[in-house]
């Protein structure tokens, strides 16, 4: 127990959770958004995760040919190096997303199988990502080479904003709002929300199921591929089961705030970032996991559909 | 295709079953047994010997991980086939099973058989406190604190002083030798008939359950839990059963784990296990004891066979996974479908 560290360290611990839970924000969308259409939890989803921070890596790895000991690069050359990294990890998981879709869950729909069914072969699409990460990378970490300067651009009292992290809360934030526009306001948006309501209905309705579900799929993988991509740039580092832990943090973020809501997406993600990082200030670092779990459980006791499960029920997915 | 996929194994079975007489039923009953209780000779003749694996002890395979998955799948089988609860948590069980017996195995003068028990009553207490705030919740949430169980279980034995942190508990000792049969490294065939007993006695239990009361209270459940209420079925006791019999399986299966491997580590209950038990289940045959026994023999047996390849087995693994399921959804042997109406509710 250190409470000392909280108080003296208050205001950047608060800014460190915010920049965690935006990137849970992203990578929860990826299960919000399928869960809200097929009521099903993509398990894959962690994997398509994966798949997003070595793709990042190896575009500026191989393909620029920057390496560990490469000096840090600016102004336009970094613009579109970053560019480059961040479309190739969106792309990577968008279509791994796509693919998981085919693969795992299309067959299975049609035949109108249990739930359970679903799971497994999701698990089993996840196994096989994961294991065949395993053994092209023969299990060694992947460092990210360091491109950008990380340097403070200004600071508030005692609290240093480093560049990064002013990146990652912009950009998640702008991604998030794209996303919730586009949910809301465009004629495919519609279409999602309406398959989320009701499957039969909507394809009364005209609604082509499979290339919404397949949308659906595609917009959650580009989401997670940008958390990868902001993974990468504040951490600098990636390995085949990188995906595990925090897939479980975003599915964990995705139903505290109500699975299935977009928004609920948004504050679940944020909440679990600030708790975890509170979490291991004061209990140490090797209970953050655990304070998640408890603070989930909590939760689902109190309010079983998630903090913001029913309030905002209009902008379900 | 579409005959292969309609084919009921399961159906087929039952049909001829029924048109046996008791004598033929017994003699197939023991014919089957005795040839399950000779199995870890098998690797030592030469027509059989095409069983081995190639590179760990075929005896020891038996016993870990076919003889263990099919003893947890079977437990799980209750929580999820029986009663249609998703637990992704099941090897929080095992580890408290096998905590147990390490630590009581070490510290006191208890020997397994007497820790089995208690270890079993841990399980069950765990299952029940984590019940009963959980049960009440449905599906999904189910899943993910379940989920959320089995990694702070492991967490917690990485972190605390009295379960050995990250380097575990060694020197857990043997069960002592009953009826003049020794369990040791040695004598790996004991601890299979060990786990072949509790696998037989499940099973009795679970034939018991499921033509009695609980068993009909969890099938209704599983259907339809609002309607299964409106009836007037005690739904959060039934689950909370149904969960804690479970665990107790599950910690069953851990004291014989432990005392097995004389040894045990935070990094053997992770998450794959839990996955693995559950795909062993779904893969076989949700809700039926011998679809659940088939798939866990072959996932539990099969990366063994297929260690040549070994870099790429959980590969092969997660590929037979994802092609089963797309070919077979209900798994290899799927429940019955046709349920005894004809023979009760016919009246003929």
């Amino acid at each position: 127990m250190n409470f000392s560290a909280v108080t003296s360290q208050f205001w950047s611990l608060l800014l460190a959770g915010v920049a965690i839970g935006f990137i849970y924000v992203l990578i929860s969308l990826g299960y919000t958004m399928v869960y809200g259409v097929l009521r099903l939890i993509n398990f894959a989803n962690s994997e398509i995760f994966m798949v997003g921070t070595f793709a990042s890596i190896i575009v500026s790895r191989n393909f620029f040919g920057y390496n560990d000991s490469s000096d840090t690069i600016h102004g336009f050359k970094l613009y579109y190096t970053l560019a480059a990294c961040l479309i190739a990890a969106m792309l990577m998981s968008g279509v791994t997303a796509v693919i998981v879709e085919l693969v795992a869950y299309r067959r299975l729909r049609a035949k109108g199988t249990n739930r359970l069914a679903s799971l497994i072969s999701a698990i089993g699409t996840s196994i096989v990502l994961s294991e065949g990460a395993r053994i092209l990378t023969q299990s060694r970490p992947l460092a990210s080479p360091r491109l950008l300067d990380k340097f403070f651009v200004f600071n508030l009292g005692t609290v240093g904003f480093r560049i990064d992290i002013i990146i990652v809360i912009v950009f998640a934030a702008g991604l998030f709002f794209a996303v919730d526009r586009f949910v809301n306001k465009t004629l495919l948006g519609k279409a999602i929300r309406a398959v989320s309501m009701s499957e039969d209905t909507s394809r009364l309705m005209g609604i082509n199921l499979n290339r919404v579900i397949s949308a659906t799929f595609f917009i959650g993988g580009l989401m997670t591929g940008a958390a990868a991509f902001l993974y990468d740039l504040v951490f600098e580092n990636t390995r085949f089961n990188i995906g595990f832990n925090l897939g479980l943090a975003a599915f964990t973020a995705a139903v505290l705030g109500g699975i299935g809501n977009l928004r609920g997406a948004f504050f679940g993600g944020i909440t679990l970032g600030l708790i975890e990082v509170f979490a291991s200030a004061i209990f140490g670092a090797q209970w953050q996991a655990v304070t998640v779990f408890v603070v989930l459980v909590l939760v689902l006791l109190f309010k079983p559909n998630g903090l913001f499960g029913e309030a905002i029920q209009q902008s379900r997915v | 295709m579409s005959n292969l996929r309609n084919f009921n194994l399961r159906d087929k079975g039952a049909e001829i079953w029924e048109n046996w007489g008791r004598p033929a039923r017994t003699t197939f009953v023991f014919a089957v047994v005795g040839l399950v209780i000779l199995l870890p000779y098998a690797g030592d003749f030469s027509i059989t010997s095409i069983l081995n694996t190639p590179t760990a002890s075929y005896q020891a395979v038996l016993v870990y991980p076919v003889g263990m998955y099919i003893l947890m799948a079977l437990g799980l089988n209750i929580v999820v086939g029986k009663s249609g609860l998703l637990d992704l948590g099941y090897v929080a069980f095992f580890a408290i099973g096998a905590y147990s017996a390490a630590i009581l195995g070490t510290r006191t003068n208890l020997n397994i058989w007497e820790i089995l028990p208690i270890g079993m009553g841990l399980a069950m207490l765990s299952g029940v406190l984590l019940g009963l705030p959980t049960l009440r919740l449905r599906g999904d949430y189910l899943a993910i604190v379940t989920l959320g169980f089995g990694e702070i279980v492991r967490i917690t034995a990485i972190n605390i002083q009295s379960t050995g942190g990250p380097n575990g508990i060694g020197g857990v000792p043997n069960p002592p030798a009953v009826l003049g049969m020794k369990f040791d490294i040695d004598n790996l065939k004991g601890f299979f008939w060990i786990v072949l007993v509790m696998i037989l006695l499940v099973i009795w239990m679970i034939r018991r359950f499921t033509s009695r009361r609980p068993g009909r209270a969890w099938e209704a459940i599983r259907q339809d839990e609002d309607v299964a209420m409106l009836m007037g079925v005690p739904v959060l006791r039934y689950k909370i059963w149904s969960f804690s019999i479970g665990a107790a399986v599950g910690g069953a299966a851990g004291v014989i784990f432990a005392s097995k491997a004389m040894f045990v580590a935070p990094d053997m209950f992770t998450f794959n296990v839990s996955v693995l038990i559950l795909s062993c289940v779904v893969f076989g045959g949700m809700g039926n004891i011998w679809g659940v026994i088939v798939g866990a023999t072959i996932l539990a047996y099969l990366p063994e066979r297929i260690r040549f390849i070994s870099t790429a087995r959980q590969l092969v693994f997660g590929l037979a996974l994802v092609i089963i399921m797309n070919v077979r959804p209900d798994g290899l042997l799927p429940r019955k479908k046709r349920e005894k109406i004809k023979a009760k509710g016919a009246g003929n």
